[in-house]
């Protein structure tokens, strides 16, 4: 069998405008658990040797270079490590279905106020949020990593839309705060 | 105008998709009669009002959503997943 090569969708593309950074990250292996109905405590047992829990709605919880990411109703993302058997959830490979775009400095957060119709300002939206929710009209999973840094999850499909979007939103704060670009 | 989610919180109306009338949830059985057939697929009140009609929240948990409001004052009384109420 030959050995293939994954790919990223930006080929691990950067850039700094005006003191925010977009990079596109390598998170390492997604799967999504759906937790089949009764099946919420062989999950919990399951996970447990990760540390980790199904997360609270609009949540995620890392450990150890895991993350467990609420992405739905009965629903979780887990990344950065293989998943292992579980009994009463419904398991799915997302690897290759999403590419994630870092998005960090003080001005992050004006750059994704023009294009998310839901308040991610720190006080409404502290580290260790995670929002289903829109980047213009994209699906798109937000996570708040710091004070100055969020992570945008979005269908790999989307990756050069999500990218140009922001790009062009990132010129244009920067070019409202004056700064030479 | 902002529902509140019952996941996901408080979110702008461009997240939310509207389908029609609660009466989609209450489909007839089988062997319902062609009156009944008519009622759930075309009859409905046009109320000022309270109603109740369905959401979707699209851009985001992706659940299906009755919502409580008033045509008149636009007040929006309340948000229940349609999957809990199933239950």
């Amino acid at each position: 069998m030959p050995e293939l090569i994954a790919k990223s969708a930006l080929d691990g593309r950067s850039m700094n405008v005006g003191g925010v950074t977009l990079a596109e990250v390598q998170v390492g292996p997604i799967t999504s658990i759906a937790v089949l109905p009764g099946g919420t405590k062989a999950v919990a047992k399951g996970l447990r040797p990760l540390g980790l829990s199904m997360p609270e709605p609009n949540s995620f919880h890392e450990r150890k270079g895991a993350r467990i990411v609420w992405t739905g109703r009965e629903q979780a993302f887990l990344i950065g490590v293989d998943c292992p058997a579980l009994e009463g959830a419904a398991v799915t490979d997302q690897s290759d279905g999403w590419t994630v775009l870092a998005l960090s400095g003080p001005a992050a957060v004006d750059v994704l106020a023009r294009l998310v119709p839901t308040d991610l300002r720190l006080g409404a939206c502290p580290v260790g949020r995670a929002l289903r929710t829109g980047v213009n009209h994209m699906n798109a999973v937000i996570l708040r990593t710091g004070d100055y840094a969020f992570e945008i999850m979005v269908f790999r499909s989307m990756a050069r839309t999500a990218w140009h979007e922001l790009e062009t939103a990132t010129h244009m704060v920067a070019a409202r705060a004056g700064v030479k670009i | 105008m902002r529902l509140t989610c019952p996941l996901c919180g408080e979110r702008d109306r461009r997240e939310f998709y509207y389908y029609g009338a609660e009466d989609y949830l209450h489909r007839p059985g089988e062997g319902a009669s062609l009156a009944e057939w008519d009622s759930y697929l075309h009859l409905r009140d046009n109320v000022a009002g309270v109603v109740r009609d369905l959401w979707y929240h699209e851009a985001g948990c992706a659940q299906w959503l009755v919502v409580t409001r008033n045509t008149v004052t636009h007040e929006i009384s309340g948000v229940e997943l349609v999957a809990e109420r199933a239950k």
